[in-house]
């Protein structure tokens, strides 16, 4: 049966560690990483990309457009 | 792009078949600038410039559009969202897009507000504007504070709210009533749609959005004033992480400020509700 994967990019120079798009994922998919870009902020990666749906709740709500979503159907 | 292979329940996918440009859903659009935004980590600000710049690109109005930003945090809007943008004195941004819509009567004028500049120092100008009837978007974002400036209390400011200028939290007998300005602004017959929006959701971003499209919309169609709310975080100013500020937000400035469309009309046509 086709089920509907996703994955997201993140910008993580551009990310700010707000955290927002970690609340906001229905899946549990983001975290903060544990490491810092180079302005500081601790930024956030797919800490379990299996979980994504590609939903693109995270992206819509980051204030930094920093996220860029993909989905498509595995069978 | 640090992860190679991603194990999905039903196979093995590596992650490099997802991400291709057929199955891209989401991205910035090209509308906002390379410019980093200054604002802080998890401000509403920056959800809500992306959407005005996301409409503006799938409206096709590039080339129409004028922004009149505020002073304020939003003071430097025009270094995000690729359009004409006119920077006013603090709270007058309404009498000026007065000014350039006049003028130009095919352009798509907004004005970026806060709510110290709108409701504030210039109150007098907002409400005359929309009395006018003019034919320009209002972007209102209510966070309950000086943003900017370092948290002082606003006219938005929720009663017992802690502020910079309100140790104790904001008293009614000394500071008034926290003012529900859009209320005021629907009564007014040059408005044509008065709605309240919320963004700390993707849900909400995505209803601010529609409401945003049909404001705008409005707008072309020579309607009369538009004015969105957008109930905001300062996660700075209230002294919050940004995920708790958004919490806060929900609970305790939507109850007072609840969201929802409060007039949907043309000018002229006395029909809030
Ligand atoms: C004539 C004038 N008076 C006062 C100020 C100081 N000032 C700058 S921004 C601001 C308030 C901004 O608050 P708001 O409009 O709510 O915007 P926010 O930063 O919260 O987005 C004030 C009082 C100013 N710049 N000009
Ligand atoms: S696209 Fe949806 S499921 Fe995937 S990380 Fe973003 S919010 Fe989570
Ligand atoms: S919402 Fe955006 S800026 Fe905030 S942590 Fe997520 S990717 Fe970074
Ligand atoms: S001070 Fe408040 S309104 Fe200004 S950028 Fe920071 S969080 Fe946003
Ligand atoms: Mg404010």
């Amino acid at each position: 049966m086709a089920r509907v994967i996703g994955a997201v990019v993140v910008d993580k120079e551009e990310c700010k560690g707000c955290s927002v798009c970690v609340d906001a994922c229905p899946h549990d998919v983001l975290a903060l990483h544990f490491e810092v870009n180079s302005k500081g902020y601790h930024y956030s990666y797919m800490k379990s990309p299996e979980a994504c749906v590609g939903c693109a709740n995270c992206g819509v709500v980051c204030p930094d457009t920093c996220i860029t979503v993909y989905r498509t159907k595995a069978s | 792009m640090e992860l190679k292979e991603v194990t999905k329940t039903e196979g093995t996918m590596d992650i490099q078949d997802i991400l291709k440009p057929e199955n891209l859903v989401y991205q910035k659009t090209k509308l906002l600038t390379d410019t980093p935004m200054h604002y802080c980590p998890g401000c509403s600000h920056g959800v809500v410039h992306k959407i005005l710049a996301e409409l503006i690109d799938e409206m096709g109005i590039q080339e129409r559009s004028v922004g009149v930003a505020p002073v304020g945090c939003a003071v430097f809007a025009y270094n995000y969202i690729d359009i004409d943008w006119q920077e006013a004195a603090h709270g007058r941004a309404p009498a000026v897009a007065t000014g350039i819509a006049r003028v130009n009567p095919d352009a798509f004028v907004f004005t970026y507000q806060g709510d110290g500049d709108l409701a504030s120092i210039g109150a007098a100008e907002i409400m005359h504007a929309c009395n006018r009837g003019e034919n320009i978007l209002v972007v209102f974002i209510n966070n309950g504070i000086y943003g900017m400036t370092g948290g002082q209390m606003a006219p938005t400011t929720l009663e017992g709210m802690v502020t910079a200028t309100t140790p104790y939290g904001r008293n009614t007998d000394l500071n008034g009533y926290p003012m529900r300005i859009t209320n005021l602004i629907a009564q007014l017959p040059g408005t044509s749609y008065v709605t309240r929006q919320a963004v700390h959701t993707a849900g909400g971003v995505r209803k601010c959005k529609r409401a945003l499209k049909k404001a705008i919309q409005n707008v072309l169609d020579k309607k009369g004033t538009s004015f969105v709310e957008v109930v905001s975080t300062c996660n700075s100013g209230w002294k919050l992480s940004p995920v708790a500020a958004n919490k806060w937000m929900e609970e305790n400035m939507i109850p007072y400020y609840p969201l929802g469309d409060m007039k949907d009309s043309v000018k002229g046509e006395h029909s809030e509700n």
